[in-house]
């Protein structure tokens, strides 16, 4: 059983039609991640999973009684609103105090808790948005984007600590990326989204895709090959259409199987 | 009686709207709400005029205009017209329409001042009966809600996220904020209840670390200038309401100026 799943899920803001036809399921313990282009309805399809966007066609479904830890792209706190970083992680239900302060070591952030909230690093204030997140001990964890605006030793931190909490919790990710490397690295399986799934499947088989390449072009091979030194390519049904639009599935698989071998020889 | 005194009556009526004013301005001020205060409450003279012409009682008048308005306001938003502009609109012209309205009552001689400034020294039992009732339902309210109503006001989305349905939230909100102008009316008068909403958290603010120790030191400084006006304006003659607003101005004027200083004299 999935966590939570969608059917022919399709979103319209006004008249722009966001999201056509996604067919997407999650299950517990799996890190998915959703690439697309900007605007290609990632942050949306995130929204649409918490409920915060009705579905104009298809629907969600949950699991009975799915707990869900959203972490959004960024949250704008009105400096009229006085927030210290342990009252914040008592939202939207109130925890012990033990717990808030065990929450605040976990994220590396201990002695934080009577900071302000707009007074954080732009890395604090992510990891702060994370251990709220956690603090209801989530069966699903959404990260939109969560590493936007961080160095590289912060996000590979930030995604380190992920994976622990996939560990511990046994919480399924699905999480929004611009970093295709690290994607690569630490996902089960990739999803690329423009509109409507383009192909998704295991990291390396999307990465091949046509579609995929069509969206990001071949410059994150060499990426991937630091990433990937394994050989456990499966060539013939990575990418499955989420729609019907018909593209041509001319897939040079050979081409960049020898390709991947080379560079990691 | 202790309540037989006009002053006594007054200076309960005054707190009662501190009471419920203080903690829901916070909100207005956190959510950025403060037009929307300010529209319902000039909307709601339409109200009183509605309740005197059709002899309902000025409180139920108000109360049914001032939810229509916010109701209105609600979900007219976010459709293409910009939110200062659609209040600009519909607060003028409700003040306006409410003003002439009152104009064609015949018979009743009406103190529109009474309305528009406030008459707290004229508050009856029955009147202290009602904003002592409103503001103890508002109360209620919001400490009811206080845990999902601070999580929609952060982000909408991560209310959600976790089965809060903000637009519930905002409802209720909204309710509470025609409740408080109803029962502010007689007091403060339609022209500064929004002051009443909005100063006394604002003051509030830089002595604040957490939204809770905002909203009740919002509290204290809503009843301090309750208490203070009352005293205030029968001793220099001057109108109640108004006078209620000038003190809570003053106490802003001093937690903020006082905050400011002190970060100047921390700096160096």
């Amino acid at each position: 059983m999935s966590l939570i799943r969608t059917e022919g899920l399709s979103v319209r803001i006004g008249r722009t039609q966001i999201l056509s036809d996604v067919d997407f399921a999650i299950d517990r313990g799996e890190i998915v991640t959703i690439v697309g282009p900007n605007g290609s309805g990632k942050s949306t399809l995130l929204r649409a999973l918490i409920g915060a966007v009705a579905p104009s066609a298809g629907k969600v479904e949950r699991a009975q009684g799915l707990r869900i830890g959203y972490v959004p792209q960024k949250l704008h706190i009105d400096p009229t609103l006085p927030m210290t970083v342990g009252r914040f992680l008592n939202l939207p239900r109130r925890h012990e105090k033990a717990a808030v302060r065990m929450a605040l070591e976990q994220a590396g952030l201990p002695d934080l808790a009577e900071r302000q909230m707009g007074d954080l690093s732009g890395g604090q204030f992510q990891r702060v948005l994370l251990a709220r997140a956690l603090m209801e001990m989530p069966d699903l964890l959404l990260l939109d984007e969560a590493t936007q605006g961080l160095d590289q030793p912060g996000s590979a931190a930030f995604y380190r600590r992920i994976e622990e909490v996939r560990r511990d919790l046994g919480c399924a990710v699905l999480m929004v990326s611009h970093e295709l490397h690290v994607v690569m690295s630490a996902s089960d399986r990739v999803i690329c989204l423009n509109g409507h799934v383009c192909c998704e499947g295991k990291p390396e088989m999307v990465a091949q895709a046509e579609e995929y390449r069509a969206l990001f072009g071949t410059g994150t091979r060499g990426a991937l090959a630091l990433y990937r030194h394994d050989h456990d390519h499966e060539h013939d049904h990575g990418c499955t259409h989420g729609d019907g639009h018909g593209h041509d599935h001319v897939h040079d698989h050979d081409h960049d199987h020898e390709h991947t071998h080379e560079a990691a020889r | 009686m202790m309540l037989d005194d006009f002053l006594i009556r007054a200076m309960l009526a005054g707190l009662g709207v501190a009471l419920a004013a203080a903690p829901l301005g916070c909100f207005v001020v956190w959510r950025r709400m403060a037009y929307f205060g300010d529209a319902t409450a000039h909307a709601s003279i339409l109200g009183v005029a509605l309740a005197l012409a059709f002899g309902i009682s000025v409180f139920t008048g108000a109360l049914v205009v001032a939810l229509i308005m916010a109701a209105a306001v609600s979900s007219l938003s976010g459709r293409g017209m910009a939110m200062d502009t659609l209040l600009g609109v519909m607060a003028h012209s409700a003040l306006a329409f409410g003003l002439v309205a009152v104009s064609f009552l015949q018979g009743v001689r009406i103190d529109l001042m009474g309305y528009l400034f406030g008459d707290i020294l004229a508050v009856s039992k029955v009147d202290l009966a009602v904003i002592w009732g409103g503001a103890v339902a508002v109360v209620a309210l919001l400490a009811w809600r206080w845990q999902a109503l601070l999580t929609a006001t952060l982000s909408p989305d991560l209310a959600k996220a976790s089965g809060i349905d903000p637009r519930r939230e905002q409802l209720g909100l909204t309710l509470a904020l025609a409740v408080v102008v109803a029962v502010a009316i007689k007091v403060v008068g339609v022209l500064l209840i929004a002051a009443m909403l909005i100063v006394p958290a604002a003051a509030a603010r830089p002595l604040a670390a957490t939204p809770e120790r905002m909203a009740l030191i919002a509290v204290g400084l809503a009843a301090l200038a309750a208490l203070g006006g009352v005293q205030g304006s029968f001793v220099l003659d001057t109108p109640t309401g108004p006078t209620i607003v000038c003190l809570a101005a003053v106490i802003f004027a001093l937690t903020t100026g006082a905050t400011a200083l002190g970060r100047l004299s921390a700096k160096s």
